[in-house]
């Protein structure tokens, strides 16, 4: 079916679109929201309120149904649980931001813009998230082994 | 705290605040997929779930966004300050961390706050307050 990832893509170009005017995209502005004891730009925090606020409305009636529109299932996520991964991840996710200015979306849009620094910036974000994938395969391997073990040593 | 009015631009904000909240609706209503950045490029990287071209053609979009604005007008400013080993650096721990966090500005700050998620409501405190944080670090201590 063509229409998902029309759809898709048309999403994306969307939110490119929305982070280029809002001013997300442009790295000297984030930082200058998040510099509260400097000479502060309130303007993000109107991005957020834009957003949340078509968000809220999408979200609510998104919450009532089974199906897409196109008919795939409704994926939201449904964990309310608060672990340690979260926030710590949340933490370095913040540091990351504060230190050059870029999240995921920007640092993308930037790179469609032509921007070298962009693309290294989303090349090395890309062997970030690599790294992840790569200690949890370990994990789970090691997990599969021990559990393997454990079950040599008592049989029934 | 002093507020640069000089910079401010609330209409442009708001409005680019409304085309991301009605692109996450497009995608969430017609395709059920929730429009955070992180998982969407992170998910590439799981070989296991077979649901590559959505991801692909969603990226896509956003990379062709600014050829299409170029089409009608000059694209607004794109500074960034951070010398290469600082980009690095960084660029490693945002991938890093928005995949232990599960989830960035997009997945947590938008469409999780709108959906009212605990978790998510948590996520942006912390990140919003370690990015307050190291903004301070970097320009009034270490830079200042």
């Amino acid at each position: 079916m063509i229409r998902y990832p029309l759809t898709a893509f048309s999403s994306g170009l969307l939110f490119g679109l929305g982070l280029l005017l809002s001013g997300m995209a442009n790295p000297a502005k984030v930082q200058s929201f998040l510099d509260l004891a400097g000479n502060w730009d309130p303007s993000l925090a109107l991005v957020m309120a834009g957003a949340i606020g078509i968000g809220f409305a999408v979200f609510s009636i998104a919450k009532t149904r089974s199906v897409s529109l196109l008919g795939s299932p409704m994926r939201l996520p449904e964990s309310n649980r608060i672990d340690s991964p979260l926030i710590l991840g949340s933490l370095g996710f913040g540091i990351g931001w504060g230190l050059v200015g870029f999240c995921p979306g920007p640092a993308l849009v930037a790179l469609g813009a032509g921007e070298a620094r962009a693309l290294v910036f989303v090349v090395a974000m890309v062997a970030g998230m690599g790294l992840f994938e790569w200690q949890k395969h370990l994990e789970h391997k090691r997990e599969h082994k021990h559990h393997k073990r454990q079950k040599h040593k008592h049989p029934h | 705290m002093t507020i640069d009015w000089y910079s401010f631009t609330p209409w442009t904000a708001l409005s680019g605040g409304v085309l991301i909240g009605l692109a996450a609706g497009l995608l969430i209503l017609w395709t059920g997929r929730v429009a955070g950045i992180s998982g969407i490029l992170g998910g590439l990287l799981r070989p296991a779930e077979g649901d590559n071209i959505w991801r692909l053609a969603f990226l896509g979009g956003m990379i062709v966004a600014p050829l299409l604005w170029q089409m009608f007008d000059r694209l607004p400013p794109i500074r960034i300050e951070a010398g290469y080993p600082l980009i690095i650096a960084a660029g490693l721990l945002v991938g890093y961390s928005t995949r232990l966090g599960s989830g960035c500005t997009s997945g947590h700050g938008v469409c999780g706050i709108s959906r009212l998620s605990p978790r998510s409501l948590l996520a942006t405190g912390c990140f919003m307050a370690s990015g307050f944080i190291t903004v301070f670090l970097l320009r009034h201590v270490i830079g200042g």
